[in-house]
């Protein structure tokens, strides 16, 4: 095909030779831009940003501490493992899927961590992967039900979340709860390890390193391919936001116990999900089989594959949080992933952004979520409310992220985006 | 074929194709579903380079001979020729392997995702880090030369009009340098303007030397663009037309409510042509 005729070459870039398309053209147009596609329904993360800001503001002029540096560590600590397992449910709500024992899993997964870990004497590196492996496998037998049977996966996850929470409570046996060794680096992790002052500057920069880089080949390809590539003034503009950011945080965390160990973790696995689901063929067949199952099947994608590596990360990444929530307790309880972490890490990523209705998301959704939850939950602790209390402004906040998403969708309907 | 012969004398364009023998050639296929003879009996051949439109009424067999080459239906009895070779199709890929492809009626196209990605869905370049930036100048380049007009390539699917999707999938069929294109109903849901520019499209990918079945039910469409017209009644071959034929002809062969001279003529000819077919 490519010895076929040219059509009559544009002059400029390939992509910009057709004259009844509006191109957005520096910061103004950048601006226009943005305030049309937000009009039009395709709000992307605004909601999460402008809700984090009304949240953050209420709950520091109720009690200044709220924003003290102490605080927003411990935050970020608690955040962490209910962010892994959000980031799980990310994966299976691209596909339009649900996974509503995620709590279960984790809870069974720390279960498992104390009784073989502490009560059958296994070592903890052979310890941790097991409890993950058993989350997959978990995963695994809700994608074969889903695939083989057509179960409705909020039906066999359903019975999954009264089935492993049997099991958790049958692992643990009449003591009801095993205590992790505290001086081992398992719980240490979970509890006091901060990063190195420099290190914590160091990895507050990469990000900005990254786009910056990344920036750079993009616009040199782009070029050399004849296609519009944008300046590299607002790459470096990108960058130097994202950059003064993250290190004026580090700076602020750093004035207490600075950046946890877990955190990194939990932003690691963010970054590696959302480099798999935007910039690899797998997370490209994840969102078109969320957004349309059949045309994916016809584009010679394997449907059934794609839906069990959704519900086998989900599980695996429910595990290691509930591991990493052991850790941060020091005790694998029968309270572990019990109450509110399911409708948490269900919440985060829905109010981060994460359609409900599949094919639309991203991993940032878990981490700007599961900050909003976090901050929820540990203001009302600040305000000394009860938990009958916090699990009410939860339910409430999660039905309004649904409803903005509904509402989002509709629009974006109306106005012809996806 | 032979019993087409006279009809490609008949189109002058035929005769500056001086190819071998069809791209394609249907014998004798079937495709029983329980009691139900879907297709009995189906001869059809495409030549590379010649629009080949089927036409017939609901129920007629269309749909499913159209599925039959793009490997999704299995046929019952026959057997299909391509490049002169016999060739089966296990799975709709194989199809598409060999050099068919298809674009079903309702295009099957993410709304979710934007143009390149729709169209290089589940052949994406790079499967570990995807060349963005290769996977839309090829893009562009199927695009330009079907010189089809899309605003740009970064916006989803769900804004594009109804033209512009037909657009996005005809791209996509052809990015796998196919030999047959099977195009359902291309025009079905659009409107004149849009349904002209199509059907420019369909003269393009003919131009370009690629044989193309058209299923239609808009008469007008068929005989814009086609070079051939093969009727099909419940499930056999009720004769070949050339695009000049006219509606009265084909209306009569399609529904077979007119026992006129031309239905009559055609099915005798259809007759000489198996009774002399081994």
């Amino acid at each position: 095909m490519s010895d076929a005729p040219k059509v009559a070459a544009p002059q400029g870039p390939m992509d910009r030779a057709d004259v009844r398309v509006t191109h957005a053209v520096g910061v103004s147009g950048a601006m226009g831009a943005f305030l049309d596609r937000i009009r039009s329904g395709d709000l992307g993360s605004l909601p999460v940003v402008v809700g984090l800001a009304v949240i953050w503001t209420v709950f520091t002029w109720l009690n200044p501490l709220f924003v003290s540096s102490v605080n927003l560590v411990n935050l970020l600590f608690e955040s962490s493992t209910v962010g892994v397992i959000s980031l799980g449910i990310v994966c299976i709500l691209m596909v339009g899927e649900i996974d509503l024992s995620v709590g279960s899993v984790s809870g069974l997964a720390s279960a498992l961590l104390g009784m073989l870990w502490v009560n059958q004497g296994w070592p903890v590196w052979a310890t941790v992967p097991a409890a993950i492996l058993m989350g997959g496998v978990i995963g695994w037998v809700y994608a074969l039900l889903f695939n083989r049977f057509g179960m409705p996966s909020f039906v066999s996850t359903l019975s999954g979340l009264l089935a492993f929470l049997g099991l958790q409570l049958y692992v643990l046996g009449g003591t009801g709860s095993i205590n992790l060794p505290y001086e081992s680096f398992l719980v240490r992790f979970g509890q006091i390890l901060t990063m190195p002052h420099l290190v914590a500057y160091a990895l507050a920069a990469m990000p900005g390193l990254f786009v910056i880089i990344s920036g750079y080949q993009r616009i040199a390809r782009r070029k050399a391919g004849n296609l519009s590539a944008g300046s590299f003034g607002g790459v470096v503009l990108h960058a130097a936001t994202i950059t003064i950011v993250l290190e004026l945080a580090a700076y602020y965390l750093n004035l207490s116990r600075g950046v946890p160990w877990m955190f990194g973790l939990f932003a690691g696995l963010v970054v590696a999900m959302n480099y798999a689901l935007t910039r690899t063929k797998w997370g490209r067949s994840m969102t078109a089989v969320g957004g349309n199952r059949e045309a994916a099947r016809r584009a010679g994608i394997d449907v059934r594959r794609i839906y069990t590596s959704a519900f086998v990360l989900c599980g695996m990444l429910a595990a290691t949080g509930g591991i990493l929530a052991a850790a941060r307790l020091a005790s694998a309880s029968q309270q572990a992933g019990t109450g509110d972490v399911n409708l948490n890490a269900i919440a985060g990523a829905v109010i981060g952004g994460t359609s409900l209705f599949g094919g639309r998301g991203s991993a940032y959704s878990a981490l700007l979520g599961i900050i909003v939850i976090g901050s929820i939950s540990s203001g009302l602790t600040l305000l000394d409310l009860s938990s009958s209390l916090r699990y009410m402004i939860t339910g409430a906040v999660l039905a309004i992220a649904v409803i903005v998403d509904s509402l989002a969708r509709r629009s974006r309907a109306s106005h012809g985006r996806a | 074929m032979r019993r087409e012969s006279q009809y490609d004398m008949s189109d002058p364009s035929k005769a500056s194709s001086a190819m071998p023998g069809p791209v394609l050639s249907l014998r004798g296929i079937s495709k029983r579903f329980g009691a139900i003879s879907a297709l009995t009996e189906i001869d059809l051949d495409v030549n590379a380079g010649e629009v080949v439109a089927l036409v017939g009424d609901n129920g007629a067999g269309k749909s499913t001979l159209v599925k039959i080459l793009a490997g999704v239906f299995s046929p019952s009895g026959g057997a299909i020729n391509f490049n002169g070779a016999p060739v089966t199709f296990p799975d709709p890929s194989a199809a598409l392997d060999i050099g068919i492809a298809t674009v079903f009626q309702d295009l099957a196209l993410c709304e979710n995702l934007d143009v390149v990605a729709n169209i290089f869905l589940g052949r994406e370049l790079n499967p570990l880090k995807l060349d963005e930036v290769a996977m839309e100048t090829r893009s562009w380049k199927l695009l330009n030369e079907l010189s089809a007009r899309l605003p740009s390539l970064r916006e989803p699917v769900a804004s594009l009009s109804g033209g512009q999707r037909q657009t996005v999938a005809i791209a996509r069929a052809l990015l796998l340098d196919p030999k047959v294109i099977l195009l359902d109903e291309p025009t079905a849901a659009l409107g004149v303007a849009q349904t002209a520019e199509v059907l420019d499209m369909i003269e393009r990918v003919r131009a370009k030397g690629l044989g193309v079945v058209m299923i239609s039910h808009n008469m007008e469409d068929v005989r814009a663009v086609a070079d051939r017209i093969v009727v099909l009644r419940l499930g056999r071959n009720n004769g070949v037309f050339a695009s000049h034929a006219t509606n009265a002809e084909l209306v009569g062969a399609i529904t077979g409510a007119t026992d006129n001279s031309v239905s009559r003529r055609v099915q005798r000819r259809a007759d000489i042509s198996e009774g002399a077919t081994p």
